[in-house]
């Protein structure tokens, strides 16, 4: 059993802390708006940086479990939630300046536009599949849910493939950029699929040892 | 040789001045719905620190009958947001990173069907020439538009003086490959040097410059210094910067965005609202200063003027 490192109130005062600093990158996109910060197409560079923030939140929240595992505590694992909700207000905000700026509610080319292109389709199924996991995300939902919350909250995985693939499929030639956030989340999900081959292999190994021991 | 012109444009089609002043305000005001706290912040505009170092005036005319009367772009927005993926394949960086960009001395050279081929310096070429001033909407493939008071001369002129033969059926446009001075020419993110080219007539067609300028003033490196295409009904990456060769040749060059995405780029490039890029619809832009989207004109808005060259093409086929 791993002791908590921080005491319940100064784990508040983290968790409030943590809340604002998530906030920033908002704030200050919100300032850079408003006072011409962001060149001469503000809209166009509004959608595009709120998109990066959720995919930087996205592979921050997946972070989490290895990096609990690499430093042996738990408190990644409490900060999980808030940084899995960032990640949908930054998707949402981005997906409205899609709707409203890009196309100004114009559902028919909306459609057309998710049916057609690939890259609007996994962005727009990445957020889909998003919202549920945002709606059952409460303390309430994880009792409810029981075992059935961790499976569906494995969609998370899902989820990163399709936004990454998003990306991706955007650029014009440059793909640096999302190759960058690509290997990222090779290495967090490679990361997983490790844990569990030795998980299983050990599983294996204890069974066949128990066996030959007639246990 | 007959040149069609279109119609001039009626006053209620032109945006009221102190609407069109009024057109950031509106933005913001809009906008500010989705966060009002914020709109306590007093709203000032702030001029992009561009390379601005070394502007220098040019002579020049105002070629009417060829330009627009639509409101210019703001020279910041034109000397600061560029696609010029030699120096960086964001829009800023351009203007930071081609200030350094040896533009003199500077030459061209001249090749294939032609009966004057050989190597001219830019001096040369602008000789005795007649700068003109031309209005042009620019459309990018990218859905973004805006509105450039160009200085050039007609490209027709130029080519006169270099005797074409018959067999020259094409122009090949070649751009300035110096990795040492062009950052993002190290990174194979194209395959350089940039190559773009035209047909004969669109070539010779009076809409087609040769931009040494803008805003009155000597080309900003960022716009493709010292000596750019322009060719405003074509998507933008048609209007190949800092060029160092011209190559007259029988059959049709590979250009590259073509070689990059033979889907998404054709050789025509014409704009078009009908026929979508694959990854997106054509049939708006936004202009840089504006809120709302505007249709995407036939041919840019220069459907009188070149329709006429490609009557009896399939334009899905030849995008």
């Amino acid at each position: 059993m791993i002791e908590p490192v921080f005491s319940v109130t100064r784990f508040r005062m983290i968790k409030i802390m943590l809340w604002l600093v998530c906030l920033l990158p908002a704030v200050f996109l919100a300032w850079d708006f408003f006072h011409d910060g962001l060149g001469a197409n503000p809209l166009e560079a509004l959608t595009r940086r709120l998109g990066e923030w959720a995919l930087r939140f996205l592979l921050l929240t997946l972070s989490m479990t290895p990096l609990r595992k690499m430093l042996q505590q738990v408190w990644p694992i409490r900060l999980r939630r808030m940084l899995g909700l960032y990640t949908f207000f930054y998707a949402t905000l981005h997906l409205l300046c899609y709707l409203w700026f890009d196309q100004f509610f114009a559902w028919r080319e909306i459609a057309e536009d998710i049916t057609k292109r690939p890259f609007i389709t996994a962005g727009m199924a990445g957020w889909l599949l998003m919202v549920p996991l945002a709606v059952t995300s409460s303390r309430k939902m994880i009792r409810r849910l029981g075992r059935h919350w961790k499976t569906l909250h494995q969609m998370i995985y899902i989820i990163s493939i399709l936004v990454v693939s998003h990306y991706f499929l955007l650029v014009k030639a440059d793909i640096q950029a999302p190759l960058v956030y690509a290997l990222f989340l090779m290495v967090i999900l490679g990361y997983r699929l490790y844990k569990r081959v030795v998980y299983m292999h050990q599983r294996l190994k204890n069974r066949y040892c128990n066996a030959a021991t007639g246990g | 040789m007959l040149i069609k012109r279109a119609e001039a444009i009626k006053p209620s089609e032109i945006t009221d001045k102190t609407l069109y002043l009024k057109r950031r305000e509106f933005i913001h005001s809009t906008v500010g719905m989705f966060a009002a706290a914020s709109l306590l912040f007093t709203v000032r505009s702030r001029a992009a620190k561009t390379g601005d170092g070394n502007r220098r005036s040019l002579d020049y005319v105002k070629k009417r009958e060829y330009s627009s009367d639509e409101p210019q772009t703001p020279y910041p927005y034109v000397s600061g947001y560029n696609n010029f993926y030699e120096f960086a394949t964001d829009k800023e960086s351009p203007a930071r990173l081609a200030a350094s960009l040896t533009v003199a001395p500077w030459s061209v050279v001249v090749e294939g069907e032609v009966a004057r081929p050989g190597t001219y310096t830019l001096e040369d070429i602008l000789k005795n020439r007649q700068l003109e001033e031309r209005i042009y909407r620019l459309r990018c493939v990218e859905r973004w538009s805006m509105v450039i008071p160009w200085i050039g001369f007609s490209l027709a002129d130029l080519i006169k003086r270099f005797e074409p033969t018959s067999r020259a059926r094409y122009v090949e446009f070649t751009t300035l490959y110096r990795p040492a001075e062009m950052p993002g020419q190290r990174r194979s993110v194209l395959s350089w040097p940039y190559v773009e080219g035209l047909r004969m007539d669109e070539a010779m067609h009076p809409l087609t410059i040769l931009a040494t300028g803008l805003y009155g003033e000597v080309l900003p490196n960022q716009n493709g210094a010292p000596l750019r295409l322009v060719v405003p009904w074509k998507y933008g990456f048609k209007s190949i910067k800092s060029i160092v060769k011209i190559r007259f040749s029988e059959h049709q060059p590979r250009t590259t965005w073509n070689r990059a995405a033979p889907r998404e780029y054709g050789f025509y490039a014409n704009v078009n609202p009908d026929v979508d890029h694959p990854r997106w619809s054509q049939r708006r832009e936004r202009r840089l200063g504006e809120f709302f989207k505007r249709k995407t004109l036939m041919f840019n808005g220069y459907a009188e003027e070149v329709a006429h060259l490609y009557k009896g093409m399939d334009l899905r086929k030849y995008f």
